[in-house]
């Protein structure tokens, strides 16, 4: 009997020493990349990483500057396209939206959220790069928008659904009919989360590569229109890291640093925004 | 107190009643400002409110008192069609408003009419001034002085204007929960309504300002017509003109407070009242 | 007293048609039909979505038919495509990416849900969070330079020594190929399956926990023959999400899987998955036969992944209301 607690106190011990290193383990991952990227990327970058434009092959020296500006394009055109849709149908699925409707509207765009990548790269090309003959930053930010939509429409209706349904009643009490009530009281209550929530899509999709590829595809220049090809940062770390060349490698790190810097805080900033404001409404 | 009112304010309001008669103080009986007949209130299938009718008199305060789920909320709530948030819910019967059927009028319009200030204070999170402007200009009054001079005057009314005035732009969560009911009760005067309906406005705050609200009411009642939710029998005694006791959806007994509370005339209101239930 | 001329109310009018006017006027039906022309146009996206993928694949599926699916050869040249090579490469790679990532994530999730205090969870899991939001593009980049040269130099000859008798450890040790795609895959799914599993866990009652702790049981017998079992319809949800992810998860896995199209017993060898095709001869591809097959690619991938995230989305929705159901 005695031997049978011990043996059970025993497993209880082992077992959860081993979930316990699991969760050291893909926590040490994130400290590893992080690690790795300040070491190799923070020798590598340097002024000219963000003014100058690439340099030819064999050539070392350069930078990325074209690269960054593209990056920022094409996720100005992801958010014009991705946040309307997305804030739209949120507040549809808050404010309006009916029971079936609804079901299907949310389930519809989980599916779209999982939908790969680079099947919306190739949604952007055959809609936007098949009629116009060829590729452009505006197919990249077709791509890249089309995946904003449903953490939109979820982030939107999920802080939409905190404002308490005092405010409401209270706007309405006033004579107010519901859209102003949901104009002037509601969204406003919100905003501030839903606009958390979009720049945590913004972050999300800052990364995406496999739907650039064959979309904006890649530009060793400036990019001279919307209409016209463009580098991004991850299109060139990817060029640039299966690359033979060793200076390449050095600068696939450096902006490799810059965009996993860029995404992390973005998400850092966020949640923590996101935990006070969750925390405050509660109380 | 009929010339103390903006002409912008009134002209939402004008017209419907006869602002001179309905202003001044009657001694005994007054008209009635609403009208309830037969009024049953259903969530779904469930049946809330059964048959209720009573006169709320113009410029008087109406208490309605009674155990927590006696309904006394839903009636309240029905009087200016809140409960057409509530999916399913449904009223049926007559509420008349100076003998227009509220019940089909439109209902922003109707809402103006008839204020409301509710259990938890609910000041939106705006400034102070935004709060008190909001309701007049969702109706459209526009122009900085006018509106100023409009939150001002409400501010004044809800007595909360010396307190505030020098924060007017700060938010309206910067001050205390007596001041953000109090603030709630500015915002609902801003639009000058008729009727101001009011769910348990105390019951979230100390004694203080629990007195300073009560004060209020006081003063309130010659300016409208005053429907006051309560579970403290003392408060209704204290505020009330008339009182109203519900019980399981029905209205067991309504009259003036001082009846209702010396010699009531049903024994389930003794039994409420003397707290031998409920 | 007033007149008690009870003028309105009595007969019943055309209410509904008059309310819905007068709601028009407000504003209310012009605000919800405006939210709502928006809200269809995400499912209009997804049915164009579908459409198009079906559309510029027509060609291909004309010629092949369901020899796509296993034929084996792969030539531009002679345009004759086959997908099997890709399918077996995503399938490999993703079996060999859940197969450990499903007991370091469910681990990992048990640990957080019912081990750690609430305050060390929830920075652990912000933590794991992060890396979800890591660039895949990142994970490649270290990839490369850190798994691939640790796999060739370390990992692989050490398998050969001691598990190489199996036909999976066999073969020169290049580094790139299945294994390190696989394992790359794990490392990018785990945060998925520890952040919702972890969230399923939290959601089954407290008193299933107590009343098998009641019982005599040890904490690791009422989490895992209790908690676990009663949250196993959520955490396969999770992982089937997570499968979804690696099947579809492109760069990483382009950037190490080897891009061979050959089927090989060994997970040594280099090999071609379904997404790192597409991404990598997309824009060399020439010939409208030769786009159209690779958009059947996509096809295949989305229905894949669109069945597999259907399936977890209903698993996790039917843990949560299980969850709620007692409270």
């Amino acid at each position: 009997m005695n031997y049978r607690t011990l043996w059970r106190k025993s497993v209880n011990a082992v077992m959860f020493s081993l979930t316990g290193l699991a969760t050291v383990l893909t926590v040490s991952v994130l400290f590893f990349i992080l690690g790795y990227l300040v070491w190799y990327g923070g020798r590598a970058i340097n002024w000219d990483f963000f003014t100058k434009l690439p340099k030819p092959v064999g050539e070392t020296g350069g930078g990325m500057a074209n690269a960054i500006v593209g990056s920022v394009k094409l996720l100005l055109l992801a958010t014009l396209t991705g946040v309307p849709i997305g804030f739209m149908g949120g507040v549809y699925l808050a404010e309006f939206g009916g029971k079936t409707f609804s079901f299907l509207l949310r389930y519809t765009t989980d599916l779209l959220n999982g939908v790969p990548s680079i099947v919306m790269g190739i949604f952007a090309y055959t809609m936007v790069v098949l009629p116009m003959k060829h590729f452009s930053t505006l197919a990249g930010g077709l791509a890249l928008g089309v995946m904003m939509i449903p953490i939109a429409v979820r982030s939107t209706e999920e802080f939409l659904r905190t404002v308490p349904v005092t405010l409401r009643e209270g706007a309405l009490a006033l004579g107010a009919c519901k859209w102003k009530a949901i104009t002037t009281v509601v969204i406003p209550a919100a905003i501030r989360g839903i606009l958390t929530g979009i720049i945590l899509d913004l972050a999300r999709v800052a990364g995406e590569t496999a739907p650039l590829l064959f979309t904006a595809f890649n530009n060793r220049f400036w990019s001279p229109g919307w209409n016209q090809p463009t580098a991004s940062l991850p299109v060139m770390i990817f060029t640039y890291a299966i690359a033979p060349y060793e200076d390449w490698h050095r600068q696939a790190w450096a902006a490799g640093l810059v965009l996993l810097g860029l995404v992390l805080l973005t998400n850092i900033t966020a949640r923590v925004v996101l935990a006070r404001k969750l925390s405050s409404a509660a109380g | 107190m009929g010339v103390t009112m903006d002409p912008l304010l009134v002209t939402a309001t004008a017209g419907k009643d006869q602002p001179e008669k309905s202003r001044t103080t009657h001694p005994a009986k007054t008209q009635a400002k609403l009208r309830v007949v037969d009024l049953n209130f259903y969530y779904g299938k469930v049946q809330a409110l059964h048959a209720i009718s009573l006169d709320i008199a113009a410029n008087r305060i109406t208490a309605l008192i009674g155990p927590s789920g006696c309904g006394k909320s839903t009636f309240l709530r029905s009087l200016n069609r809140m409960h057409e948030m509530v999916r399913h819910a449904r009223a049926e019967g007559q509420i008349l408003l100076d003998n227009q059927n509220a019940l089909e009028m439109e209902v922003s319009q109707l809402r103006r009419r008839v204020g409301m200030v509710f259990q938890k204070s609910n000041p939106f999170p705006k400034s102070i001034f935004d709060n008190v402007a909001y309701g007049l200009r969702v109706n459209g009054l526009k122009g900085k002085g006018t509106l100023r001079e409009a939150v001002e005057r409400s501010l004044v009314r809800a007595a909360l204007w010396d307190e505030v005035k020098d924060k007017l732009h700060k938010s309206a969560y910067a001050i205390s929960g007596g001041q953000q009911q109090r603030l709630c009760i500015a915002r609902a005067l801003a639009v000058d309504p008729e009727v101001l309906l009011l769910d348990e406005p105390c019951s979230a705050l100390d004694p203080i300002a629990t007195a300073k609200i009560e004060e209020l009411l006081f003063e309130l009642k010659n300016q409208c017509t005053i429907v006051i939710v309560t579970h403290n029998m003392q408060q209704a005694a204290r505020v009330a003109d008339f009182t109203g006791f519900f019980l399981l959806g029905e209205l067991i007994e309504f009259n003036e407070t001082g009846i209702i509370f010396k010699t009531p005339a049903k024994k389930e209101t003794e039994d409420y009242i003397t707290g031998r239930f409920g | 007293m007033a007149s008690t001329a009870v003028a309105v109310g009595g007969a019943p009018r055309p209410g509904r048609v008059r309310a819905f006017l007068l709601r028009l006027r407000s504003g209310d039906e012009i605000a919800h039909l405006i939210t709502l022309i928006f809200a269809s146009a995400i499912f209009l996206v997804t049915v164009l979505l579908v459409f198009e993928l079906y559309r510029n694949s027509a060609l291909a599926r004309e010629k092949f038919g369901w020899q796509f699916f296993y034929s084996r050869t792969w030539d531009p040249v002679f345009e004759q495509f086959g997908a099997l090579p890709f399918i077996f490469g995503t399938v490999v790679t993703s079996a060999v990416g859940l197969l450990m990532a499903v007991p370091l994530g469910v681990g990992a999730a048990i640990f957080l849900a019912e081990m750690a205090p609430a305050r060390v969870s929830d920075a652990l899991t912000f933590v794991i969070e992060l890396l979800a939001a890591v660039p895949s593009v990142i994970y490649g980049l270290l990839a490369i330079f850190t798994l691939v040269p640790l796999l060739r130099t370390t990992v692989q000859p050490f398998l050969k020594r001691t598990l190489g008798f199996l036909p999976l450890f066999q073969g020169p040790a290049y580094g790139v190929g299945l294994l390190a795609a696989g394992l790359i895959l794990a490392i990018m799914i785990v945060p998925f399956i520890v952040s919702i599993s972890r969230e399923v866990l939290l959601a089954v009652p407290v008193e299933q926990r107590e009343a098998a702790l009641a019982l005599g049981a040890t904490r690791w017998e009422s989490t895992w023959k209790v908690v676990v079992p009663y949250a196993r319809a959520g955490i396969l949800g999770s992982i089937f999400l997570a499968m979804a992810r690696a099947l579809g998860e492109t760069m990483a896995v382009t950037m190490v899987i080897g891009n061979d199209p050959k089927i090989s017993s060994s997970l040594f060898a280099p090999g071609y998955s379904i997404a790192a095709v597409i991404a990598n001869e997309f824009t060399e591809a020439t010939g409208d036969l030769y786009v159209h097959a690779l958009i059947e690619l996509g096809l295949v991938l989305f229905i894949l992944t669109i069945v597999l995230n259907g399936l977890a989305r209903l698993l996790i929705l039917a843990t949560h209301r299980k969850g709620t159901a007692h409270p």
